[in-house]
């Protein structure tokens, strides 16, 4: 299971709120899905405000990181497995 | 220790954020420590520095019990190997109260407790929209108003009357 940091994640946002990533994701991303707090995207579990928006840009996934210290982030990494998990898995918002 | 606090026995999970408000390390021992005294099974979760403070300042872990990180709670909760019947969170900043509400998605039977504090508490507090109850005071260095808060949530001021 691959680490966020080892990704070298695109930061889209930072110190940003959990409702303003929400916003973000909707706007930017054609295709999202919702998930649930402690949903597990690589190594790490999805912290907020359920629910939690999750955005598919081709081959890459939009979503909040969370650290205590920064904040929360709005990180755009590679998606690999984790684009089909996340059909399986999410509640589709639908696709533009 | 009376017989009702020794049958409780049940688990106190405390979820501790960033370490730089200087109030959380004290509130947080306090808290411990009475929870622990009430017969609870005391469980601290944070990042790696908030529990070198933690660890440092109760090298015996006389009152923090058993140490988690926090990342690893999270996970551990999510997946039904962690539970707990009282979680308190403590919120100084936005990823705290994004803690807080995971906390109350993944644990929905639990008593949840936010403890608001820092100099942005009210703006804080206001984004709470999810069931618990809470403890907001502009605290950062002076601990004894969030005190007075905590023991009024927890029943533990002494009555006036």
């Amino acid at each position: 299971m691959a680490c966020i940091d080892e990704l070298n994640p695109e930061i889209l946002l930072r110190g940003a709120s959990f409702a303003e990533c929400r916003t973000a994701v909707e706007k930017r991303c054609r295709e999202v899905y919702y998930v649930d707090p402690g949903y597990a995207i690589f190594d790490t579990h999805t912290i907020g405000v359920p629910p939690i928006a999750v955005g598919v840009e081709d081959t890459f996934i939009v979503f909040p990181f969370t650290k205590p210290c920064y904040g929360t982030f709005l990180i755009r990494v590679p998606g690999d497995e984790e684009v089909e998990r996340l059909g399986q898995k999410g509640r589709p918002g639908g696709k533009r | 220790m009376t017989q009702n606090e020794l049958q409780k026995n049940e688990q106190a999970l405390l979820v501790f954020g960033c370490p730089e408000v200087p109030v959380q390390a004290a509130i947080g021992l306090y808290l411990a420590g009475r929870l622990g005294e009430e017969g609870y099974d005391v469980v601290t979760a944070g990042n790696p520095s908030v529990l070198g403070l933690l660890r440092v300042s109760d090298r015996k872990k006389r009152y923090i019990g058993k140490t988690v990180d926090l990342d690893r709670c999270i996970g551990e909760v999510a997946e039904g190997k962690r539970d707990a019947g009282l979680c308190v969170v403590f919120a100084h900043n936005d990823a705290g109260i994004s803690y807080a509400a995971s906390m109350r998605y993944l644990l929905p039977e639990a008593r949840l407790v936010v403890v608001v504090f820092g100099r942005n508490a009210g703006e804080l507090a206001a984004q709470v929209d999810f069931p618990c109850e809470t403890v907001v005071e502009k605290a950062v260095h002076n601990p004894g108003k969030l005190k007075k808060g905590i023991d009024e949530v927890f029943g533990w001021r002494a009555s006036t009357s």
